[in-house]
C-alpha cells in the first residue's frame, strides 16, 4: 500500500531510455489491436467472414453513435475517436488479466491521450472553419471573455486527463485496500465494478472528445 | 503531540476528499433523479437523455476529482514536506 501512484514503474532500460510497465502494456495492446484489424481486413470481401463481420459491426456502431453526438458526417473524425474508444476499453480492461496493470492508471497515458485530443480539436476546428473564423470564436460573444475561453480550453483538457487517471488509479487503490482487509471472495464484486468503471470511463472520454470536436468544428451541417 | 507537516498533510487530504465529495454526490443524485423522471415521461428519448446525462455527470464529477488531485498532491508530491 506504500506505492506512489505518481511514480514511474520501471521494468527495464533500453540503452539510456527507461521503459515503464505502462509503455510495455500499451505496446502489447497496440500490437494486438493492429494484428486483429489486419487479419480481419486483409482480404475484405462482400460476403464477409466471421472476423470481418465483427469488425464491421464495431465500426458501424461507433459511426452511428458519433454521428448522433456531433450531428454531422462522422467519417473524418471516426479514425481518431473510434481508435481512442477501442484502445481505452482494452486498456482499462487489461486489469482483468492477472499480472497486467491498466496503463491508464498511471498519469502519463491519460496525459498523452488528452494532449492528442487537445491538439486534434484545434486541428479539426481550423480545418473546418479556417484560421481566422476559428480564432474569432474565442472573442465571441464578447472580447472580455477571451481569458475565460482560453482558460476553459486548458481546464477541460486537464480534467479529461485527471478524470481517467483518477478513476482508474483510485479503483486500483480500492482493490488493494479490500484485499488487505478481507481475503478471498470479497474483492470479486469490486473487480466486477472495475469492469463497469473501465468501460464507462472509456465511453465518457470518447464522448467528451467527440463533444469538444463537434463544438470546435461548429456551424450547422447536413 | 507535535503536529508536523506530514500529519497535517494527511489530515488535509482526508478533509479534502471527504468534504469535496459531498457537493458532487448531491449534484449527481439530483441529475440522475431528473433524468429518471424524464425517461419515465418520454421513454423514446432515452438514448439522447442518457448520453447527455453521462456527459453531465462527468462534468459534475470533475469537482470531486479535483479534490482527489489535491489529496494526491498532499500525500505524494507535497512541496512542503522536505
Amino acid at each position: 500500500m506504500d506505492t506512489n501512484p505518481l511514480a514511474l514503474d520501471i521494468l527495464f532500460s533500453l540503452g539510456p531510455v527507461p521503459i515503464s510497465r505502462a509503455v510495455v502494456t500499451t505496446w502489447v495492446i497496440m500490437a494486438l489491436l493492429t494484428s486483429v484489424s489486419w487479419l480481419g481486413a486483409r482480404r475484405a470481401q462482400v460476403h464477409a467472414g466471421a472476423l470481418q463481420t465483427v469488425l464491421e459491426i464495431v465500426v458501424e456502431t461507433l459511426e452511428k453513435q458519433i454521428r448522433e453526438i456531433i450531428r454531422r458526417d462522422p467519417w473524418p473524425y471516426l479514425p481518431l475517436l473510434g481508435t481512442l474508444f477501442i484502445f481505452l476499453v482494452v486498456a482499462n480492461l487489461s486489469a482483468v488479466i492477472p499480472g497486467a496493470k491498466p496503463p491508464t492508471g498511471h498519469i502519463e497515458t491519460p496525459a498523452a491521450l488528452a494532449g492528442i485530443v487537445f491538439l486534434s480539436v484545434h486541428f479539426f476546428g481550423i480545418r473546418s472553419l479556417g484560421t481566422g473564423d476559428y480564432l474569432k470564436r474565442y472573442i465571441k460573444p464578447n472580447p472580455i471573455l477571451l481569458p475565460l475561453n482560453v482558460l476553459s480550453e486548458l481546464t477541460r483538457t486537464f480534467s479529461l486527463m485527471i478524470r481517467l487517471f483518477g478513476n482508474m488509479m483510485s479503483h486500483e487503490f480500492v482493490l488493494a485496500i479490500v484485499v488487505f482487509l478481507a481475503g478471498l471472495l470479497l474483492p470479486i464484486p469490486f473487480m466486477l465494478l472495475g469492469i463497469m468503471i473501465g468501460i464507462i470511463q472509456a465511453y465518457i472520454f470518447t464522448v467528451l472528445a467527440a463533444v469538444f470536436i463537434g463544438a470546435a468544428v461548429g456551424g450547422e451541417a447536413e | 503531540m507535535e503536529l508536523n507537516v506530514q500529519m497535517l498533510s494527511i489530515i488535509g487530504a482526508a478533509v479534502a476528499v471527504s468534504f469535496g465529495a459531498i457537493g458532487p454526490a448531491l449534484g449527481e443524485g439530483r441529475a440522475i433523479a431528473a433524468a429518471m423522471d424524464a425517461i419515465a415521461r418520454q421513454p423514446e428519448a432515452a438514448g439522447t437523455l442518457s448520453r447527455t446525462l453521462f456527459v453531465g455527470l462527468a462534468m459534475i464529477e470533475t469537482m470531486a476529482i479535483y479534490c482527489l488531485v489535491v489529496a494526491l498532491l498532499l500525500l505524494y508530491a507535497n512541496p512542503f514536506a522536505g
